[in-house]
Parts: C-alpha cells; structure tokens; sequence
C-alpha cells in the first residue's frame, strides 16, 4: 500500500506564513533550521517551544529570538520534563479558571541528537509513559554540534567526528552503529511517531498535519544535514538531505500507535553518492579506499530495506 | 486552634496544602517520602486542588516544577540528600528563571559511604544556587517557615525559589504538637499566586532562560539575581511581623537562645539546636553564662543580624553539622567572614563538626565545647576544625573494623 498525502498534495498547500525568521546565528545551511522552519508552517505560532541544550539554544539569545511563539531553554537532559510542567501547569490553569481556554498552547520539545538519543532518555521515557500531550522535535545532525562536532550515539558507522576520527586504530572513524531511537521511542507505544526530512517538505508538512490528530507524545526526526560538522558546502544542504534519502540511509516512515509504514520508498542509489559529498567520510575514500566500510555501510542499508520490504509488501 | 501531634513530614505536606498550591512533582526519597505519599493522597481525594505527578529523576522533576512555576502554577516539591545533588544543575536554572516555588529539602547525608540519617552537606552544596534557605528546628516552624517560604519567594522584590529545610529522621520522623494555621486566615497572610511577569500564553508569547552572549550580560542579570535575594532579609522582616501578627508565631531569620547575658555562644541549625539549646541550660546550671544562636536562615545572609547578636562576645563555636574536606565547617567560614570587620568581633572563633551522617552530639561532647571555647576565649586564639568524635564511638568503629579484619581473613 502506498502512503499518500491526504493534506499536502502541492507546495503550494504550504503555508506562505513564517514563524521562523531569518536571522538567526546558527550556521548557514543549517538542515536542522529548515525543517523547523516547515514544521512551524503547520505548528503555528501559540507554541512554547521547551529547548534541551543543542545548536538551537542559540536561536534566543538575548534580546532577541526568530521565533513568535515562547522559548523555555531547560537543561540538556530535561527538557521532557520542562514540557511536562508547561502543560501540566497550563490544565490546572485553565481548569482553575486562571488562564482562558483560548489562551492555550502545544508544547514542544526541541532537541538535537545528543540530548534525545542519551542524555535526555530518562525524562523522554517517563513523559512518554505518562502520555504527555506533546511534540518531540528532533533536530539530527549526527553529533554533538554546538560544541564543535563530537561522536554522539546518532553518529553513523564511519563518520568521523573530533572525538572519533579515523586514525590507526579504528581507520573508519567511528565504529558504533546509530542508535535506533525511533524503535526506543515505538516500544513506548506513543500515539504518532514520525523522520522527515525538509527537501521532502509535502511528507514533512502531511506528517505534522496529521499529528495534530492526536493527543499525546509525538515525534519527529528531522534529518539536519550540517555543513559545519559534515564538511560540505552549506549550497549543497538540500543535495545532501536529499541523497541521504535517496541512498536508504534516512529512511522517511511514520508509526501511528505503534504501526510503521514508510512514506517513501527510495531509489537505494549507491551510498557511496552520499557519502562522497561530505568531508566526514572523506578518508573512506581517501588516500585509500576503506572498501570494506563502504561494503559495510551498503549492506545494512539493504538490510534494512530488504526487512522494510518482507514487513509492508513491495510497492 | 488545638494542637495536633505529627511528623516533620507531614508538618511539610501541611505546609504545601494550607498555601493551595496548584501543582506538586514528585520522586520518592528516603527520609523525604512520607511528604509526597500524604499529597499523593490528598491530590486524588481532592482535599488538596493540586495535580500530583510522579516523575522519572529529581532532575526531571526540579525541572518540570520550575517550568510549571513559569508558567504561573504555585509549585511545591520535596527532595532529600543524593535527590538535591542529582537536580543540582536544575537549581540554578530556575533560580535563574526568577521562578519562586518552594522547595523542601530532607537533610540527609551523601554518599560515599551511603547512609540515611542527617547532616547538612546536602542543603549547603546549594547555598550558591540562587534559592533562598530557611532552616527549621522543629515540626511547628516547618509549616510555617513554609507559609513565609512562600510569601517571601512570590514578593515582586524577591521572585526567587526558597528552599526549606528540616533533618532527616530527626524531625522527619518525629511526632511534635503542632498547632496548624486557620486556612481563612493564609490566605490573608499569602495572597492568591498571580503573577504578571510570568506564563506561556497563545496572545502574549514569552521566552524565558534565553542565552547570553559575553559576560557582561550574564554579569547584569547573576548581579540582579543576587540583589535579589539580599531584598528577602528586609521582605523577610514584614513576612515574619505579619505572621506573628496573624498567627501569633515569631520567627527572626536568627533565633537567640538565652544570649542576653552570654559571654560564649553557640552557633547551630536545625534540629540539633535543640540538644544545643538543652547543653546551654546544663551549662547554666553549672554557672556558666553560655547561650545559643540559631540560624533560621542561610540565603541570604543576615550578616548584619549576626554580627549585632556576636558583637562583643568573648568566644563563639559554630557547631557544623557538615565538611567540606580539606577546609572544615562550612557556616564556621561565613560567620568568620562576616565577622572580620566588626569592631568588637569576639576574641576567638572556634570551629567544630559533629552530628555528621546523624552521629549523636552527647552532653560530654557539648562540655567539651563549652570548656574548649571557653579556653580559646581567655587566650583569644580559636581552635578548630575539631572532629567531634567520643571513646565509645571509636571503640564501636575498631569493633566493625576488628569483625571486617576476621571476615576478610577468615580467623
């Protein structure tokens, strides 16, 4: 069966209004941002935005903040439990008569990779148990970012970072596997789970779209493709994001309540295409080439794909 | 009103419930459970209109309290010990939100070694964080001190988190008479919590612990957070005259136990100032012009309070009930720095710890202090930090240390 979009057919459903402005300091061609930018087209702007310690604390910087809807910087490993006292504060309010029901705002987590995928487990888990009514916004960019490109548990098989660079005893650079926080997060059995990437803004905005269905904890994964830490060329961010795609590696899927179905069926181009454009994985190439990584990198994305495959049919 | 017996514990749960406050976070801790378990039950029968929510760490939990504090609920919590150090960055964070709520910690002592009976190194590990501290002495004061904690902390002066303490088992578990305030009449002393500088609103967005860049901002705003909390001595003096005004109760942010005509001073906190304050009147008895001085309350400082209550005394001995290792008492440092500059400072200062990890302070011990202090005084040098420590406690320890030696070596 073929997941359609039932909202967003054209981009030119997409909302023209911004909630995200331009002027940020993160980085030029940030994916992350991106992303963000879509899923506030459809998340609006009565929105309080919980954020764990990560490249996106910096959107507000005093005085100043890109954003119309409000900002609640937490800690790196809490902020679930920020949205926990957001919104549980905002229901004893509003049924106390103290704050008017047309006042109300979603809650939403922003969090990079290292706070979601480790430290920030523990609250994510307890918020999700307890049913939460809130959105995880996940900005993956496969590292610690913000404090200059460190090996984190979303770092790829392969890539290197300044805390896992290729060298004599490990030549692929990092040699653990990506965890599968998505997975982590579906044994919680949450209502809607959802990746995304931005240059898929119609699957992007269809997802958000049909979260607001329902009540509980959401996620979302959204592919930061990161020129600061990747080493490419912040022009080719949407050629980056795109492939990651294209390539299987990312893969786009949601699962509501628990059922997975993928949104997208890739073209499974060789991950070398992928991996050729960033200097993360340059010394897989060079001066010689690791052509057991790369093996190594290909097979679990058919793996993986041979599994999604037997699981949902062929289409 | 008659007076009813219960435990510290429950005198705290009283003290969230007579405030009506909107929302508890919870995480379970020795000797601090029995507080969350009484407003567990209450929130689900409803005599208490808060919501009740157990989360998964006291990081989170410190967390989820500040944010909903942000967002405008009256907000109470409770932790103990290893639970304060593991929601220690959070104390600072909502501290720094300018969020008031109260917070009561349970002293107990840290690890290592583990153990579950009081000493303060868990409630002072936070003097620095930006939270207010209150010290109670006994199970009347910690419903109280909580009404004040309260007052204090939602005062547009203050807009800070105060934090109350009581010790672990000792008062904990201790059934004292208590005398529970009439509710009509909090609420005259503890206006409705309406702030108009916080909440997260669909028509009135606001962004809260955003980041600075360079330190001159982040020097402007730790400045105001500091100024702050010196506002809650003078906030702390009307809160307390009203009090006592409307229940009949006074608290000064130091207690002064038979001092008028004392030439040697104790200073303590907490609990253990009573088995202080029962060494003073044994000490009188034997002719000895000794009183006590109780700190009620250790941020902010009353500086000025204690030097006017210190000035002119021939020795002072601060009993701490904490160590820093490789310095010594903690309070001992900030009375001797806030005594320097006194003109008529006392001739010696003496520094002693004891009561560490519950250890008992016995009479002996106590007229130890006296005798010692009273020396230091006549020579006009102090002594210390000196490790409170009796016969028969060293002869229990060689007697583990004896059975740990023959289990080891099996003879």
């Amino acid at each position: 069966m073929t997941w359609e979009p039932q909202i967003f057919k054209t981009l030119h459903q997409i909302p023209r209004e911004e909630h995200v402005f331009p002027g940020t300091p993160l980085c030029a061609g940030c994916g992350g941002l991106e992303s963000l930018r879509l899923a506030a087209k459809v998340l609006g702007s009565r929105v309080v935005y919980v954020d764990a310690a990560g490249c996106m604390t910096n959107l507000a910087a005093f005085p100043f903040t890109p954003l119309d809807a409000s900002w609640l910087y937490t800690t790196m490993g809490s902020a679930p439990a920020g949205a926990q006292g957001v919104r549980d504060a905002l229901d004893v309010l509003i049924a106390k008569g103290r704050v008017p029901k047309e006042e109300d705002v979603q809650v939403v987590v922003l969090g990079g990779d290292g706070s979601t995928y480790d430290m920030a487990l523990s609250s994510t888990s307890g918020a999700i148990t307890r049913q939460l009514d809130f959105y995880y916004f996940c900005y993956d960019n496969e590292a610690y970012g913000n404090t200059g490109v460190q090996l984190s548990p979303a770092t790829p098989y392969g890539a290197r970072t300044t805390t896992s660079p290729c060298a004599v005893q490990h030549p692929a650079g990092t040699t653990q596997e990506k965890k599968d926080i998505f997975e982590i997060w579906r044994a919680h059995r949450p209502p809607y789970m959802a990746t995304v990437s931005p240059r898929f803004p119609l699957d992007l905005e269809e997802k958000f779209a049909r979260a607001a269905a329902y009540k509980g904890p959401k996620l979302f994964l959204a592919f930061a493709a990161c020129p600061t830490g990747w080493l490419f060329d912040p022009a080719q961010t949407p050629d980056v994001a795109r492939l990651a795609v294209e390539c299987g590696l990312w893969p786009l899927k949601e699962a509501v309540n628990g059922v997975v179905v993928h949104t997208y069926w890739p073209k499974l181009t060789p991950v070398e295409e992928y991996l050729k454009l960033q200097g993360r994985f340059r010394h897989l190439f060079e001066p010689v080439v690791q052509t057991e990584a790369i093996a190594h990198i290909q097979e679990r994305v058919h793996g993986y794909w041979a599994r999604v495959k037997r699981e949902e049919g062929n289409s | 009103m008659t007076a009813e017996m219960m435990t510290g514990n429950l005198a705290a749960a009283w003290g969230a419930r007579l405030a009506d406050v909107d929302y508890v976070p919870a995480f379970p801790i020795t000797p601090q459970t029995e507080i969350v378990e009484t407003l567990a039950k209450w929130c689900g029968s409803g005599s208490l209109n808060a919501r009740f929510v157990t989360l998964d760490s006291e990081h989170s939990m410190m967390t989820a309290a500040g944010a909903a504090a942000a967002t405008g609920a009256r907000v109470f919590t409770a932790t103990s010990s290893q639970g304060l150090l593991h929601a220690f960055e959070v104390l600072y964070t909502v501290a720094g939100w300018r969020v008031p709520l109260v917070l009561v910690n349970v002293s107990r002592a840290l690890a290592s070694p583990i153990t579950l009976e009081p000493d303060h190194n868990d409630v002072l590990a936070a003097r620095d964080c930006g939270f207010l501290q209150l010290h109670a002495e006994t199970c009347q004061e910690v419903v109280d001190s909580i009404l004040l904690a309260y007052r204090i902390a939602e005062d547009a002066r203050v807009c800070l988190p105060v934090m109350v303490n009581l010790d672990g088992f000792v008062l904990s578990f201790t059934r004292e008479p208590v005398t529970l305030p009439d509710p009509e009449v909090v609420k005259q002393f503890l206006p409705p919590f309406r702030p108009a500088h916080l909440g997260f609103t669909a028509s009135a967005p606001r962004s809260l612990g955003t980041a600075v860049f360079g330190g001159a901002t982040y020097s402007y705003f730790r400045h105001q957070l500091h100024l702050a909390s010196l506002n809650g001595l003078r906030v702390y003096e009307e809160a307390a005259a009203d009090f006592e005004r409307l229940f009949g109760r006074r608290y000064d942010p130091v207690e002064q136990y038979r001092m008028d005509d004392a030439e040697d001073v104790l200073v303590m906190t907490n609990a253990f100032a009573s088995k202080g304050k029962a060494a003073v009147d044994a000490a009188r008895a034997q002719g000895r012009r000794v009183g006590l001085l109780r700190l009620r309350m250790i941020r902010p400082w009353p500086a000025e309070t204690i030097q006017h209550a210190l000035q002119g005394r021939r020795a002072v001995a601060v009993v701490d009930q904490n160590l820093s290792p490789g310095q010594g008492g903690i309070l001992f440092q900030e009375i001797a720095a806030c005594l320097y500059h006194e003109a008529l400072r006392p001739r010696a200062l003496c520094s002693f710890i004891g009561g560490l990890g519950g250890k008992n302070l016995s009479e002996g011990e106590f007229q130890a202090i006296f005798e010692q202090t009273a020396d230091a005084g006549v020579r006009g040098t102090g002594i210390g930090p000196v490790l409170l420590f009796t016969e028969s406690e060293h002869r229990e320890v060689e007697q583990l240390q004896f059975l740990a030696h023959e289990l080891k070596t099996g003879r």
